[in-house]
């Protein structure tokens, strides 16, 4: 091999490298974010209770933000906007999905935590979130969130904002393992 | 790889062996290939492809440069006089697509091809077949990007930085064909990276140390590793958005579990080195010119070439920094606004060096001197701005303001476009065996200097009032300060037009040049006759027995 041959091996071989580098970063930023909490990508598994009692002595304020995306004709609401929680103490909220079309159709919620560093302490013991949903035209459907704010909550952490956003979903309708509908049904639109 | 590669093209070898070196000084057309058109499509030869590469790049320079002036134009009043929004998006971004991947880029690329060989005592590049491919593809993707503004749907429309989800949800339907374009780009510039590698680790003349070479050659290797560590990268990104769009999967769509910002970190590792590839050749040709015309060696090279190096690595270390706002915990932004505050130090020495070099230096001060000296002052400048916008909280207010424009213009603009016409004006009479236009070269000068301010000073004032990037309307108070940048743009475009002129005039005759044609140039190019015959350092000089240039 030629001095320049073994430059371009090598060369060629750092390319392929970083190329499949650049793939590879995708698992590994979402475990990075799952490990620190950074983005705000809280867990996407129910999570036991913790028992470890109520900090009385503080209020955090949890926000709740729906936004609906484009390509799904749902609407996305919060019955209580805004409240004030104690750390440790278990919460239930209660949105409201409506499906403005006349049709069935799927879609899911993504949710994210603001600060970011709120999210490895935000349990949620029920989510709508955890599933995706179908939802007959014309509907609404009530489907609650648990949740709660292990007391280890950074102090300086003072208001906790959560972002859903509805995403659709390709039609599963075919699919015969249906996801399990746990959540109350509500009256019609 | 073809294992059997001859160094040369095999029709000009047989001329070469019959014609000897005792021909090369005074015959300077034994070429023997095919003539015409051809010619240029089939060439491997390092001056000629160099010659093409900086002939395509000043055409896209100028096409980039029509774009601009079409925002321009759009901003110099508020309202919305002559285009739509729509169009006036499209024109930002394929502006800022063609003036980083078509033209600066490609610029160096051709002085590159020209000088490395002639500095480093080589006979051509290392591939010189794979180099006439490196080039050939840049016109069949920049072919390919013009064309997407003809396309149902119009141009790419998000900005140079292709923002997932505004260019994988939102993006017109021609988005493909742009991740077409920049891989075929992208696949031009790692070949050139590969082949400017392989010559200046393999094709020194006998003697030549590393810390021998020019400091053009050292800034350029070093740039060819970032290009072929960080292309990929890009590669890889624009390989997912095109899997997003045409094979449903959710690498960037929050939807299907991916994650925008992951797209953003993405491109930022990738476009942070590459704003250093577009500026480490500049620094190269500034430390050629600034000793030439200071008459004195270059104070602390072995600085300079370890400066340079630490600017390359820092430049993995720092790509928060465009993306303060997305949301990161404190630690992330203080250790990104550290490390970002940190290649101040690098580049300090830089500056340093050259201004030193300057001290009691016996000055004058021709075009391409006048271009460094400005490129010292102005990149400076650029780079004061980059370090206010270091600082988190007063990114906070910076971000996507014209003050974030006028900070990468001033890098970009009297930084790095200033440095590839210095290095033109430089090494035109080895090129072409004619100095070029004084008088023309000043007016040149003058006038880019007096446009390139007028265009981007008044957007630091605009940017801190709080005018946002990438709106062809805005409000009332920023009216003044957009009419003086538009006239300076105008001006800037215009007076690129005597460039041209003094190109083609400095092609077609003028005062001879002899082989060392500027008093203080010292590096290996000047031992050969001006113009550079198309063959040289057929036999390698010997630099075993010259004095040490450098210590």
């Amino acid at each position: 091999m030629t001095p320049v041959q073994r430059t371009v091996t090598r060369t060629v071989a750092a390319l392929i490298g970083m190329y499949f580098f650049a793939f590879a970063l995708v698992p590994l930023y979402d475990v990075f974010c799952q490990v620190t909490g950074l983005n705000g990508k809280a867990a996407n598994q129910p999570r036991a209770m913790s028992n470890e009692g109520v900090d009385t002595s503080r209020y955090v304020t949890v926000q709740f933000i729906t936004r609906s995306s484009k390509g799904l004709p749902w609407e996305l609401d919060v019955m209580t906007r805004q409240l004030r929680v104690h750390p440790g103490q278990p919460t239930e909220v209660e949105f409201a999905f409506t499906n403005k079309s006349d049709s069935a159709s799927w879609g899911r919620t993504v949710p994210s935590v603001t600060p970011s560093e709120a999210s490895l302490h935000m349990r949620k013991l029920t989510c709508f979130c955890f599933q995706e949903q179908r939802i007959e035209g014309g509907q609404r459907v009530a489907m609650p969130l648990v949740f709660q704010l292990t007391r280890d909550l950074p102090s300086e952490i003072n208001t906790v904002t959560l972002v859903y956003t509805l995403y659709p979903v390709e039609n599963k309708d075919n699919v015969s393992q249906q996801v399990q509908r746990t959540w109350r049904e509500g009256g019609d639109a | 790889m073809a294992p059997k590669l001859p160094p040369q093209h095999p029709l000009e070898h047989s001329t070469a062996t019959t014609a000897g070196q005792a021909h090369e000084h005074d015959d300077h057309h034994h070429y023997g290939g095919p003539g015409g058109i051809k010619r240029w499509l089939l060439t491997t030869n390092h001056k000629e492809i160099g010659s093409l590469y900086l002939i395509f790049s000043l055409s896209m320079f100028f096409i980039g440069g029509i774009f601009a002036l079409v925002v321009r134009a759009e901003l110099f009043q508020p309202g919305l006089q002559l285009v739509q929004p729509e169009f006036f998006n499209q024109m930002t971004t394929m502006h800022g697509l063609i003036m980083v991947f078509g033209a600066v880029m490609p610029a160096f690329v051709g002085l590159a091809n020209w000088m490395i060989p002639l500095q480093v005592g080589a006979p051509d590049m290392a591939l010189p077949r794979l180099n006439n491919f490196s080039f050939w593809l840049l016109p069949v993707a920049f072919g390919l990007l013009l064309s997407t503004l003809f396309m149902p749907g119009g141009a790419p429309n998000f900005g140079w930085t292709f923002y997932a989800p505004l260019s994988t949800d939102y993006g017109p339907p021609s988005t493909t064909f742009f991740i077409f374009s920049l891989h075929i780009a992208g696949i031009s510039s790692i070949l050139g990276a590969i082949n400017i590698i392989a010559t200046i680790l393999n094709m020194r003349a006998p003697g030549m140390r590393m810390m021998d070479m020019p400091l053009f050659v050292w800034t350029w290797l070093i740039t060819a590793f970032l290009l072929i560590a960080v292309m990929p990268v890009l590669a890889g990104v624009i390989t997912m958005m095109l899997m997003d769009i045409n094979f449903g999967t959710s690498f960037f769509d929050a939807g299907g579990g991916g994650d925008p910002v992951l797209f953003q970190h993405l491109f930022w590792f990738f476009g942070h080195p590459e704003v250093y590839i577009m500026i480490l050749p500049a620094f190269g040709i500034v430390s050629a010119i600034v000793p030439t015309f200071a008459r004195k060696p270059l104070f602390g090279y072995a600085s300079m070439v370890y400066a340079t190096a630490s600017i390359a690595i820092l430049s993995f270390l720092v790509w928060v920094h465009h993306m303060f706002v997305v949301g990161l915990p404190l630690a992330a932004e203080l250790f990104f606004m550290y490390t970002t505050m940190l290649i101040a130090v690098p580049t300090g020495v830089k500056v340093f060096n050259w201004v030193t070099t300057l001290f009691r230096g016996s000055i004058t001060f021709e075009t391409p001197m006048l271009f460094s000296l400005a490129f010292i002052v102005m990149f400076t400048i650029g780079g004061f701005s980059g370090l206010m916008l270091a600082i988190v909280p007063a990114d906070f207010q910076y971000h996507d303001t014209y003050f974030v424009v006028a900070h990468f213009h001033y890098v970009l603009v009297p930084g790095a476009i200033f440095a590839i016409i210095a290095g033109v004006y430089y090494w035109l009479p080895k090129w072409t065996g004619h100095y070029p236009d004084e008088r023309l070269g000043r007016w040149h000068f003058w006038l880019s200097v007096i446009g390139v301010n007028l265009t981007f000073f008044p957007m630091h004032f605009s940017g801190l009032a709080g005018m946002p990037r990438r709106i062809p309307d805005y409000a009332l108070q920023f009216a003044d300060f957009n009419m003086v940048s538009s006239l300076g743009g105008f001006l800037f475009g215009a007076s690129q037009l005597l460039f041209v002129a003094v190109l083609i005039k400095c092609v077609r005759g003028g005062e001879k040049a002899p082989a060392k044609a500027w008093e203080g140039a010292e590096d290996l190019e000047w031992s050969v006759p001006s113009p550079a015959p198309l063959h040289t350092f057929e036999t390698p000089p010997d630099m075993t027995s010259q004095a040490p240039q450098r210590h």
